[in-house]
């Protein structure tokens, strides 16, 4: 089931989850990603690989960073991008979800890229769409963002060697987190030395090390000689469940200052998925110092996002002259 | 209706029978069982040879979407699924919608089971008004109007002080408590087992202790009071063995468990597959292990199908968000014998738990072959090939996740009240 995302070939038919990709798939959306970073930096930005297509960005939780960089990345392609929120009240129950699904449908569309608050939305959705359509997952629930961690790869290939090598930490969230949970997937799909996760307790969801990571809760032990810290955002929410007594406490404890920032290795990367709260997860200092990609992430987001979306209509053009 | 069964091999735990031999039936009763009484000639033989006939089977817990607010006509779609499943009687739990926290709604129910006459439909009444857990139902009144159990079914009782009361007032009247035992707030922020596979899907988990924590509150307050307790559904490892030594301490608590939960496990949700949606929630291979195992032991007595009909737009959607629910009716008798298949338990004590054991806990004369007795059969092939087809059920759900399941067994004829209510097309 979980590879429903490939075609017979192995190639990518939607992209709904990290988990269940080998190690040369990742790798060739990141060589591809390499490619495209350069139109980017040129004055004209576009390369015509998907004109004529139509792709919709279904937000059913709100986003502006996720969807404008798959806007742009569509648009870079030369696809035809329509953005449509859509309130999770209006379409609260799973018939109706398909009614919207299969209207739109109607109207010619080759890809929908989804972003829903329920985990296994995506895979639902694609499993309801016609043969032709593709779906891509910008975030489901607590379960998967598979762009955000294949953009982070990116990143964290671009300053380091050799994935094997390294020694990557997650710290926070890691409960609630679809970020967390495909990097998970991602850093051990590509063969990284040793995953590490520090959270409180009430942040880690049961049995964690069974994701195949190390669990720490303190950030002295946990930071020791890692390579990459990824942050991740802290909802705020958090403290109405009582999952957290507050911010200050938290950040005391787990928030990446400089002096904890000190215990990694000197040239260790910050990344971060933001949006960033500065003084809960992160401290101004250090989101802004010599130490952080965060902005690069943003920036890589968009050739990761170009990568997949042209692998997957590809693999689509591919089959239809096959077939022709 | 004079019926002949002849030939078949006879299996009736409460009477220690296992023989084959010839039943004779007239006006709803077994009057022979053998030899054919003088001057007796059948309406209709059904020839049983290489089948088991065994007492019809007695659901514990079975919602039938009827009464609801949709307006359904359920009771006649799942007395016939009931029929087909070799169900002879099956007990409604009070959640349905009106509650039945009044006798009206006893009668209702009655009403529409007296037009159907395929299966004996008890009820069980409602231990708190509207199942709020705040007033007392009026107790009395539901145990004359045939309620033969009081429970607040699917919904907890948060004010300790009330269940307490709610529990002496039932011992009064010799009620026995029918429990679903799970704490609200563990519960409340999850749709699946907590575990490996929630933890992969992203899932909110609900996690064992839920059911634990509830079981023990409820046993030391069981223990307290004094009260007859049967606990529903139980799905974990840890809480068979809570009830087995509250059952060595001298406890009156017998327990019960689903179908489902002996053969599936969280694994089986795959990739959110919400037909294996279900509450309490398939827990972990061990807690399945030891459910069986408990069932073996007897410290879980009944076997039920916990039958939860639901329409395919309710079984359609992102996982959390799709009803929690198993169409049962129809694979009871089947995934129960396939446990002996498996070797997990013997062929009587299989029908035991389907019969002799619920009448027990429900305290109903039925359950059993005896001579004078309620003619209630079930006639099963035990070397068929089956293979499910939710598709096919005759119950408004097809929500069943044994969809392509193959079973050794079929049921071949239901005999209710000495009549043929199924006979296999």
């Amino acid at each position: 089931m979980t590879n429903n995302q490939l075609t017979e070939k192995g190639q990518l038919r939607h992209f709904l989850t990290i988990e269940g990709l080998n190690r040369p798939l990742l790798t060739e959306i990141m060589d591809r990603a390499e490619q495209f970073s350069s139109i980017s930096g040129r004055q004209v930005k576009k390369v015509p690989l998907l004109r004529g297509k139509t792709i919709m960005n279904l937000f059913f939780e709100n986003s502006t960073r996720t969807r404008t960089t798959f806007e742009l990345a569509a648009k870079r392609l030369s696809a035809d991008v329509m953005n449509l929120n859509i309130t999770t009240s209006a379409t609260s129950k799973g018939e109706s979800l398909l009614d919207t699904l299969h209207n739109l449908q109607a109207m010619h569309t080759d890809m929908f890229v989804v972003r829903h608050a329920q985990s296994g939305a995506a895979e639902f959705i694609a499993q309801h769409v016609a043969p032709h359509v593709s779906v891509i997952n910008a975030g489901d629930g607590c379960h998967a963002h598979p762009t955000q961690a294949m953009l982070d790869m990116f990143t964290i290939r671009r300053h380091k060697q050799h994935f094997p090598d390294l020694r990557v930490a997650i710290v926070g969230d890691i409960l609630h987190s679809r970020v967390a949970r495909s990097q998970i997937h991602a850093l051990s799909t590509l063969g990284v030395g040793e995953i590490r996760v520090i959270a409180p307790k009430t942040l880690l969801p049961s049995n964690t090390q069974t994701l195949g990571v190390h669990v720490y809760h303190d950030m002295k032990t946990g930071l020791q000689d890692v390579d990459v810290i990824i942050m991740l955002r802290l909802q705020f929410e958090r403290m109405q469940g009582a999952l957290l007594p507050s911010e200050n406490e938290y950040f005391h404890s787990f928030g990446l200052d400089q002096q904890k920032l000190n215990y990694a290795k000197p040239d260790a990367i910050v990344m971060h998925p933001g949006p960033i709260n500065r003084g809960v997860e992160i401290s101004s200092d250090v989101a802004d110092g010599d130490q952080s990609v965060i902005l690069e992430q943003v920036t890589h987001g968009i050739a990761i996002r170009m990568a997949v979306m042209s692998m997957v209509l590809g693999s689509r053009s591919e089959q239809q002259e096959s077939v022709e | 209706m004079k019926l002949h069964i002849a030939n078949g091999r006879v299996i009736d735990p409460a009477n220690h029978i296992d023989k084959q031999q010839d039943i004779y039936i007239d006006q709803g009763r077994i009057i022979a069982f053998h030899t054919q009484p003088d001057g007796f000639n059948a309406d209709k033989i059904i020839d049983a040879n290489g089948l088991i006939v065994c007492p019809g089977l007695i659901d514990i817990s079975a919602r039938l979407g009827e009464p609801s607010h949709q307006h359904t006509d359920n009771i006649t779609s799942e007395t016939k699924a009931a029929a087909k499943g070799g169900i002879t009687t099956l007990c409604i739990p009070p959640d349905t919608d009106p509650v039945i926290d009044i006798p009206a709604v006893v009668e209702l129910i009655q009403d529409r089971a007296k037009h159907c006459q395929r299966t004996k439909i008890y009820t069980i009444g409602a231990l708190t008004q509207g199942l709020k857990g705040e007033l007392l139902s009026e107790m009395l009144s539901l145990k004359q109007a045939g309620c033969l159990g009081i429970s607040n079914g699917l919904q907890q009782i948060d004010n300790t002080l009330v269940l307490r009361r709610a529990m002496e007032y039932a011992a009064t009247l010799d009620f026995t408590l029918f429990i679903n035992a799970a704490d609200p707030w563990l519960q409340s922020q999850g749709c699946i087992h907590e575990g490996m596979v929630s933890s992969r899907l992203g899932l909110g988990g609900i996690p064992e202790a839920a059911e634990t924590i509830a079981i023990s509150r409820y046993l030391l307050l069981i223990e307290h009071v004094g009260v007859n307790a049967h606990f529903h559904n139980i799905s974990c490892g840890k809480s068979v063995k809570l009830i087995k030594e509250a059952q060595e301490r001298g406890l009156a608590i017998t327990a019960d468990v689903s179908a489902h939960h002996l053969h599936l496990s969280e694994h089986d949700i795959g990739n959110y597959d919400s037909l294996s949606h279900v509450i309490p929630p398939l827990r972990s291979t061990r807690d399945r292990e030891q459910l069986q195992q408990g069932v073996r032991e007897g410290v879980i007595s009944v076997i039920s199908s916990h039958h939860l009909p639901l329409s395919n737009d309710e079984k359609l959607g992102p996982f959390a968000e799709t009803c929690q629910g198993i169409s049962g009716l129809e694979t009871l008798l089947a995934l129960t014998l396939k446990l002996v298949d498996d070797d997990e338990l013997s062929l009587e004590q299989a029908i035991s738990n389907l019969s002799q054991k619920p009448a027990q806990v429900l305290g109903i004369d039925a359950g059993h072959l005896s001579l004078g007795g309620n003619a209630d059969l079930c006639i099963f092939n035990p070397n068929a090939e089956n293979h499910c087809q939710p598709n096919d059920f005759i119950s408004a759900g097809k929500n069943s996740p044994f969809n392509g399941w193959s079973f050794n067994n079929e049921v071949v004829y239901t005999v209710y009240k000495g009549n043929i209510v199924y006979q296999k097309g």
